[in-house]
């Protein structure tokens, strides 16, 4: 478990792929630079989409906390 | 008592709904017992798969429109004006065009997705797009005159109405070209926000050889920031600049404010239960079409079936008995893969869908349904 304090939470929880990654994207093109959001996702797929488009972006995954039924990522903007 | 049923949005959801409760509850409604208002802020009923069509001069903005009073029965009270305030604790709504309010017993919105290009800095100014009447006869416009050059069409941001459609626009625009003798002299682009050409993998999988086979280039992880209209380049947020000579983008999607002003939902749409379509966040107050956040594509067939879904529900409702029906998720959508093939796709929230090889047959279906179309907003068919 990791004790970073993000800025503002994204709880895509229940939404299909794309949905919780477009639903991050979103948050992250209205946040500051060096703002951490955090992104809840139920959806496998989340753990292959979010790194690969953190990567892309040049925006950091600063961890992923693997929960009982869903997963949480942190993200800092760029 | 009179019980009253008040539906905000007169497209397709809204439409098939009010027609659907007038003869589900014919006794009810003669007897005086309930009542049911439709609110819409257009006289007219606008039916949108028809701007696809636009650009390429096979439609004319005019096939999409009927007035509502030719469409929904008249045992619904129809109410042209738009709703500018919702108070689900005082069960009240407020309209612009009046400062009278009025007060329902059952509320259901169906206010469909709003464009927002003024999310990009220099899209409304750079971009086309087919998602408005306005903006698919200014496209037609355009493409008549571009016989060569960079068409970029790009996807920025999900949801949006009808996902099949900016594959459906480019593989038309591929089979455009080609019958004009112009292909060679025009490169197409198709850029997509996540790392394939369509969110739903299946399809996806599908659409991709086809736009290799045709020689679509295709960007995929673009997510759009900004549009310099005097440099025509469009650049995403992950670092990527694409020239453009005509770009048609897919503009940002939202509900409408009053949604999130009301506190049912985030950036207009409506939190649901997904199966009964119940709003999370208030009492009595269902949501339908697009504005229902489901998860499942924002396409007038799910309007259309949930409006059946709700539509019973309310009956039961109404009558005293616990409501039963509920949403699967079935959603039905024709692809066009062309100017004279189309595909046809059927799934639902446990079916993943499986495209049907394409054919002239199905792009016939598909004019056909959009045809028929009004018999569905009457309720008919
Ligand atoms: C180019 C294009 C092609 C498409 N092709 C297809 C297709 O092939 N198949 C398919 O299934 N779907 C297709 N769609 C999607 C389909 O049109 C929509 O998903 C469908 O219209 C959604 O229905 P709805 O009832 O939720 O909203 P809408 O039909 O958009 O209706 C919403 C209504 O609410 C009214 N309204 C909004 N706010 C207020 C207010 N405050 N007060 C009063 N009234 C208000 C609006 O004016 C509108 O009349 C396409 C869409 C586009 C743009």
């Amino acid at each position: 478990m990791t004790d970073i304090e993000p800025d503002a939470t994204v709880d895509a929880r229940g939404a299909a792929c794309p949905g919780p990654l477009m639903d991050l994207i979103g948050k992250i093109r209205s946040a500051e630079s060096g703002d951490v959001i955090r992104l809840l996702s139920d959806n496998d797929q989340s753990l292959t989409d979010v790194p690969e488009w953190t990567e892309e972006a040049g925006n950091e995954l600063l961890a992923v906390d693997e929960l009982d039924d869903y997963n949480a990522f942190y993200v800092e903007k760029a | 008592m009179t019980e009253h049923v008040v539906i905000v949005g007169g497209g397709t959801g809204g439409t098939v709904l009010a027609n659907d409760l007038a003869d589900r509850l014919k006794p009810e409604i003669a007897a005086g017992d309930v009542r049911v208002t439709l609110v819409n802020d257009d006289p007219d009923h606008v039916y949108k798969p028809v701007w696809l069509y636009v650009p390429f001069g096979q439609r004319e903005p005019d096939d999409g429109r009927r007035p509502l009073s030719e469409l929904v029965d008249d045992a619904i009270d129809l109410q042209i004006d738009r709703v500018s305030d919702i108070d689900t604790g005082s069960q009240q709504l407020q309209f612009s065009g009046s400062s009278t309010s009025v007060d329902y017993d059952y509320l259901v919105l169906a206010t469909g997705s709003t464009l927002e290009p003024s999310h990009i800095p220099g899209l409304a100014e750079g971009g086309y797009n087919y998602y408005s009447e306005s903006g698919a006869t200014a496209l037609r416009e355009e493409l008549l005159e571009f016989t060569e050059g960079e068409l970029v069409l790009s996807v920025i941001g999900t949801p949006h109405m009808c996902p099949a459609a900016p594959l459906e626009f480019v593989f038309m625009a591929d089979d455009w070209f080609r019958e004009r003798g112009l292909r060679d002299d025009v490169d197409i682009t198709y850029t997509y926000p996540v790392q394939r050409v369509h969110g739903n993998p299946h399809i996806a999988e599908w659409a991709q050889p086809i736009m290799d086979d045709r020689g679509i280039n295709v960007e995929t992880l673009f997510n759009a920031e900004s549009v310099d209209p005097e440099a025509e380049t469009i650049t995403s947020m992950e670092g990527t600049d694409l020239d453009y000579d005509l770009l048609v983008t897919i503009p940002p999607h939202a509900g409408i404010d009053l949604i999130e002003e009301a506190g049912l939902g985030d950036d207009g749409w409506v939190d649901v239960d997904k199966h009964t379509l119940e709003a999370e966040a208030a009492e009595n107050v269902y949501a339908l079409g697009d504005t229902a956040d489901t998860g499942v594509p924002n396409a007038g067939s799910v309007a259309h079936y949930q409006a059946s879904v709700v539509g019973q529900r309310l009956a039961s409702e109404l009558r005293g008995r616990p409501p039963t029906a509920t949403y699967d998720g079935k959603t039905l959508c024709f692809i066009e893969t062309g100017l004279n093939a189309a595909s046809f796709v059927e799934f639902d929230y446990e079916s993943p869908p499986s495209p049907a090889p394409p054919s002239q047959k199905l792009h016939w279906s598909k004019l056909a349904y959009n045809e028929s179309y009004w018999l569905t907003a009457r309720g008919l068919l």
